[in-house]
């Protein structure tokens, strides 16, 4: 607690960490490219230098704020160090912005502008290093990248998987993977957080929008979406819309604008995931029950989810011992893709068309789900390809359509209903409250309202929830960030923790932080979002997956006999 | 050998209580053993130390001393050091490099006997110009010796 002096001016400070977050709250914008808050602590893009009383120079980023501390921002020093370093970073930088995708959302863009570089007095230098577009999701540029060193430390800190790092040394140093191989090659698990910090466009997300235009315009194809939820809350954003605004109508509008055929709503998926998982769970917990009755006790391990894709993969890889754990149910978008087709073979019997389901996901990891090869059927996919928000974003600002001024429309049939618990799938939370909702068959607000204060709501990287059903306890856990996971999963192995279900989605805040969507993202963002996710649960007359008519219909139509689709390895043949 | 490799590894982690501040030091263990870093152990201390592979390969590609390739049997070693290149060093790392065909890319020789790369300063300028030859220290060198050299080496295999 103290008073600063910022550019003349007092200013109070609190908890904040550093200096730089005492000059923005006094509405003074620092440039930045290293500093993210969620983030260790880097200094090393220099912009947010300030000078002290004294004409010294500190970085603002990494200096804690002192009481009677004196600083100002914008003096002739700082402006001539930072339009130097930007024109260094500009000499050594691949500037063809007209074809850059990054351009306009680049922030190296932005600040050069705002900064004032008007010329480059030092001759650029040509980088000529191979870009790395093999893999599914991610497309990494090293070409473009400043050294800044943002997505080394989100890839270690928030998920632990770090890939990248830097390499060689001087003039020669990168951001790369061990033994520079390519990102499908190396543990990335494609979350795609990488790419959310990345401030140019050495880390893009792997566009499908051309292949999305081609079916969209074949004859021969009946182009059907499925848009998660995470995506109303957040696509918005892209037309100056708040976070968390919802948009479910006008994106349906705008899809039907785009050419597509039927538009229907993941979230039909999420509700059949919330059947299947919570009797496999159920299953489980009774399972174990009779086996310690009959005083075979089994290893207390919990059920995984399943349904984020960057954490199942981080599973496989890092604990093959546990996927026997891991929930054998689909992803929602992989059980509706393949609900959708063969709803589609039966309802469409007698023309000759070709169904494509392409899912609207704010994911850069569900592009790599949709092309796991068990996720085809002889050689067709369940899902053909995956948007990301961002992508459908810029299909909407491509083809001229005003997203702002759409009028509502409504999802098609025969999926046209959802259910609340669906939606709150997109966030941190919602899977393991989707299926307590499931076990609860009390249908009063009270009850809703007991669950939601379970403790599986809320921003916390861990959290923890203790449940009573039909007489036992019931143990939850929900976690996101990957990093966060590792550390519970070592606590049950050692057996410091119990569970009996752990939901882990891999990016922050759940899918609403996905790296398909729009930036910047930050934790506000993220709560803002997350508020317009419950909103939309409030708003649902429906609020159960299994009171879903489209639910009902599809147990006793499609899925009477052939349940088995919507679990993994069991495709049927 | 691909258990001996191993044990290798093993080894030389569990001389370090396998703590991963000392990787520098297992990493120059592995290299004396195999002259450079092979990729498949140094996955193994990445496994074993619960450190990331691009961590490692972030310190070995900082240091100029670990080489992830494979090296010839002789690793020669021209000094370029302020003395030694004053002394006509880069004359002799020429010659040596238009004997076997080598340039500033190609370190070592097709065939795996030799290994040319420069040195800042070898700390024997009285010598100058030094080459040292998997360590044996040659002084005052002229180009027309170190193709000598080399010729002998050659015929010795």
């Amino acid at each position: 607690m103290g008073n600063m002096i910022i550019d003349g001016q007092i200013v109070e400070f609190g908890e904040e960490k550093n200096i730089l977050a005492v000059i923005r709250k006094a509405g003074i914008e620092l440039p930045t490219f290293c500093y993210h808050s969620e983030l260790s602590v880097y200094g090393a893009c220099r912009m947010c230098m300030v000078e002290d009383k004294w004409g010294g120079t500190l970085t603002s980023c990494s200096t804690p704020p002192k009481d009677g501390m004196e600083v100002r921002t914008n003096t002739e020093k700082l402006k001539k160090h930072r339009k130097m370093i930007l024109e260094l970073l500009l000499a050594n930088h691949d500037r063809d912005c007209t074809t850059c995708e990054k351009s306009g959302r680049c922030r190296l863009q932005e600040i050069a502008l705002k900064v004032g570089v008007k010329q480059i007095r030092f001759g650029q230098e040509k980088k000529e290093i191979p870009v790395d577009d093999l893999g599914p999701s991610i497309v990494r540029n090293p070409n473009k990248c400043i050294l800044c060193g943002d997505c080394v430390r989100a890839c270690q800190e928030i998920q632990g998987v770090g890939v990248l790092d830097f390499a060689y040394r001087g003039s020669n140093l990168q951001v790369t993977t061990a033994f520079n191989k390519a990102l499908h090659q190396v543990d990335c698990v494609n979350c795609g957080q990488c790419r959310v910090v990345c401030p140019t466009g050495a880390l893009m997300i792997k566009k499908d929008i051309d292949r999305a235009y081609e079916a969209l315009q074949d004859r021969n194809k009946r182009v059907i979406a499925q848009i998660a939820p995470a995506v109303r809350v957040a696509i918005g954003e892209e037309f100056g819309m708040e976070p968390g605004a919802i948009t479910t109508g006008k994106i349906v509008a705008a899809l039907r604008k785009l050419g597509f055929d039927q538009i229907f709503d993941t979230a039909v998926g999420a509700d059949l995931t919330v059947i299947e998982e919570a009797e496999e769970l159920m299953e489980r917990i009774q399972n174990r029950e009779q086996q310690a009755k009959k005083g075979k006790p089994q290893a207390q391990f919990p059920l995984f989810s399943s349904c984020c894709p960057a954490w199942f993969k981080y599973a496989e890889q890092k604990h093959p011992d546990l996927m026997g754990h891991v929930s054998s149910c689909r992803s929602p978008q992989q059980m509706f893709g393949v609900v959708i087709k063969e709803e589609f073979k039966k309802l469409y019997k007698n023309d000759d068309k070709e169904n494509v389901v392409i899912a609207i996901m704010p994911c850069t990891a569900k592009k790599f789900e949709a092309a796991r090869p068990e996720n085809s059927n002889n050689g067709i996919r369940d899902v053909d390809m995956v948007i990301t928000t961002q992508e459908l974003a810029i299909m909407i600002q491509q083809s001229g359509i005003v997203f702002g001024e759409l009028e509502d429309e409504a999802l098609d049939m025969p999926f046209g209903f959802t259910s609340g618990a669906g939606v709150i799938f997109g966030v941190s939370g919602g899977v393991s409250e989707a299926v307590l909702r499931y076990y609860f068959k009390e249908k009063n607000a009270a009850t809703l309202q007991n669950i939601s204060y379970s403790g599986v709501r809320g921003m916390e990287g861990v959290k923890e929830a203790s449940v009573e059903i039909d007489g036992r306890n019931v143990r939850i856990g929900v976690v996101h960030g990957l990093k966060n996971a590792e550390s519970l999963i070592k606590k049950i192995e050692k057996g410091e923790e119990r569970f009996d279900f752990v939901e882990v989605m891999a990016c922050p805040g759940g899918c609403i932080g996905g790296a398909g969507q729009p930036i910047p993202q930050n934790s506000d963002v993220r709560k803002k979002r997350a508020k317009g996710i419950y909103k939309v649960d409030k708003a649902s007359p429906i609020k159960r997956s299994e009171d879903n008519p489209a639910i009902e219909a599809l147990y006793s139509g499609i899925l009477i006999s052939n349940r088995e689709i919507l679990h993994r390895h069991k495709h049927k043949k | 050998m691909k258990d001996s490799r191993i044990e290798v590894v093993d080894a030389v982690l569990n001389k370090y209580d396998h703590n991963k501040s000392y990787l520098i030091a297992v990493l120059q263990e592995i290299q004396n053993e195999y002259k450079y870093l092979p990729e498949d152990l140094l996955e193994q201390v990445a496994r074993k130390l619960d450190i990331n592979l691009s961590k490692i390969f972030s310190v070995a590609t900082f240091y100029e001393n670990f080489s992830l390739v494979p090296k010839g049997k002789y690793i020669i070693k021209v000094c370029d050091g302020t003395a030694c290149h004053v002394r006509k060093s880069i004359p002799i790392l020429n010659a040596m490099r238009k004997e076997l065909g080598l340039d500033e890319k190609k370190h070592t020789t097709d065939d795996m006997l030799f290994t040319v790369e420069t040195v800042s300063c070898l700390g024997a300028c009285g010598l100058a110009p030094v080459i040292t030859i998997n360590d044996k220290v040659y002084a005052k060198m002229t180009p027309d010796m170190t193709v000598e050299i080399l010729k002998t080496l050659r015929s010795e295999g």
